[in-house]
């Protein structure tokens, strides 16, 4: 059902975890619909993502986009983090089974829920 | 890699005793049972006397059974065919909440067609109790429909009380007893069901072949219209290979169901046992003594069931899992919601299903690699984290 690449970021997840100095923190979708992603940054003052850390609860392809995911803004500035897509992350997959592909959509809509919070609340303190 | 397969309520490896008997049917005793000349006979002959020891086997006569393609066939052709023949009496069909979906679609055909159906519920450990049956039924039910035991969590159900009051209310009663038979003893005489299905493949014999048991003097209309096949009520060639096969791997299964019944009760026993000794926050789904020998149905909190089965299939382990994902919809099980588990648990429950070669060497690995799957997965879970925060 899944290809290979699916398989190997799902048994093997990148960044996974709880991180306790994150000043972005992220949480969409619920347990009645059956995921659930968090995700943890940290961003510098010159927003640029140093560290990257999430906490899936959902199936393998759930997990997985949530690994390749955070991979994929690690390093990178905000503003870039925004433009990622989940067509991006599927890509970056090798391509997802069709009825899995609303598991996708929770990495983008967690990246983008941690930057708004940032944005809102962290830099708006700084102030 | 180890491989244990634990997913035996999916589908059983055919015997090799089975296959033997079959063989000859494939090549040399290729004819149409239908036809008149020596070819056709031989054939025709095979199928009357796999008819027979089923017959016998189930203390019913020969003239009551009927061979389809299958479990699915079955009820379909119960349902649908008695609602249609016995719909004079009035259009109201009831079935349980957790049915196979063989039954459930058909159920949803009949209602498109101008039937009413009523689901029974079922009460937490997953039983469809006989007050359920006596406060619905009127005197426009014609046909209940009930299974002899589920095949998600397990449970044996009170067939033999369900029948005497869909009997008294003058419906005919169907039991889907695809998972119970070759599993636990069944006596159809004793239940009084007016039909029975059941599938080959549930006991070591092959797929796609099944049987409808039918009462005499019950008459179902035809679902599949076509030659004279099945005295005129199901059309099609006979598989005479598998017709062999389903009375050999019947007669196998009931010769030695006391044995495997032990064998396979005890190991999933220790199974449950040690699940519930050594992973914390696990539900233990269905009943504890109204079960099927072979049925192990967890809810691992904290977890999604398919992450679960993934984990363990790359371990060489191979369960089921009912969850919203792997069927590609967002309902979790529709037998665990009727036992009123939260959807969230619903999304973490996997089936073990044990069969008579699985040993407890086979046990001990899935408990290993199931301990560490759910840990791992527990460590990568927000609700976890979530739940072990609030506790400190």
């Amino acid at each position: 059902m899944y290809n290979e690449r699916v398989v190997k970021e799902f048994s093997n997840p990148q960044n996974v975890g709880e991180m306790k100095d994150a000043n972005a923190v992220g949480t969409v979708g619920n347990a009645v619909c059956g995921d659930i992603m968090k995700i943890f940054m940290k961003i510098n003052d010159n927003d640029v993502i140093e560290d990257v850390s999430f906490q899936t609860f959902g199936c393998a392809a759930a997990i997985a986009t949530s690994s390749v995911a955070t991979t994929m803004i690690k390093g990178k500035t905000v503003e870039e983090a925004l433009k990622l897509t989940n067509k991006q992350v599927v890509d970056e997959l090798g391509g997802l089974p069709p009825q899995k592909l609303h598991c996708s959509v929770l990495a983008e809509e967690a990246i983008k829920e941690a930057i708004n919070n940032y944005l809102t609340e962290y830099k708006n303190k700084k102030k | 890699m180890k491989r244990v397969y634990l997913d035996y309520s999916a589908t059983t490896p055919l015997s090799p005793d089975v296959l033997k008997e079959m063989t000859p049917y494939f090549t040399e005793h290729f004819g149409n049972a239908n036809s008149m000349h020596a070819f056709g006979q031989e054939g025709a002959y095979a199928v009357d006397a796999a008819r027979r020891k089923i017959a016998d086997l189930l203390g019913v006569k020969p003239t009551e059974i009927y061979f389809t393609s299958g479990g699915t066939e079955s009820d379909n052709w119960a349902l649908k065919g008695g609602a249609s023949a016995y719909g004079s009496k009035g259009k109201h069909i009831i079935t349980s909440k957790i049915e196979h979906a063989a039954i459930i679609s058909s159920c949803a055909q009949l209602e498109q067609e101008g039937y009413k159906v009523t689901y029974l519920p079922c009460d937490d450990k997953g039983i469809v109790r006989p007050e359920y049956l006596e406060e619905v039924i009127d005197d426009q039910t014609s046909v209940v429909s009930v299974m002899l035991a589920n095949n998600e969590i397990g449970t044996i159900q009170p067939i033999k009380e369900l029948c005497e009051i869909a009997h008294r209310h003058g419906a005919i009663f169907h039991t889907d007893a695809v998972q119970a038979i070759g599993s636990i003893p069944v006596d159809v005489n004793d239940l009084g069901v007016d039909m029975m299905s059941f599938s080959g493949h549930k006991f070591y014999g092959p797929k796609g072949i099944g049987v409808l048991y039918v009462k005499s003097g019950i008459k179902p209309d035809k679902l599949i219209a076509g030659g004279h096949q099945e005295r005129t009520r199901r059309g099609g060639t006979t598989n005479v290979p598998s017709v062999v096969g389903i009375s050999k791997a019947l007669e196998d299964a009931l010769a030695n169901l006391d044995k495997n019944y032990k064998h396979i009760k005890e190991l999933r026993d220790y199974f449950v046992e040690e699940v519930e000794k050594n992973i914390p926050h696990v539900v233990y789904n269905g009943d504890r003594v109204k079960r099927l020998p072979q049925n192990a149905n967890f809810a691992f909190e904290f977890i999604e069931g398919e992450s679960l089965l993934l984990t363990l299939d790359l371990n060489g382990i191979a369960c089921s899992s009912g969850s919203a994902c792997s069927s590609g919809s967002l309902e979790p099980s529709h037998v665990l919601l009727a036992t009123g588990l939260p959807v969230e648990k619903a999304h973490g429950s996997i089936r073990f299903s044990f069969g008579k070669d699985t040993t407890k060497e086979d046990v001990d690995y899935v408990l290993d690699n199931l301990i560490k799957a759910v840990n791992k997965l527990r460590n990568m879970s927000p609700l976890y984290a979530e739940f072990i925060g609030g506790k400190k």
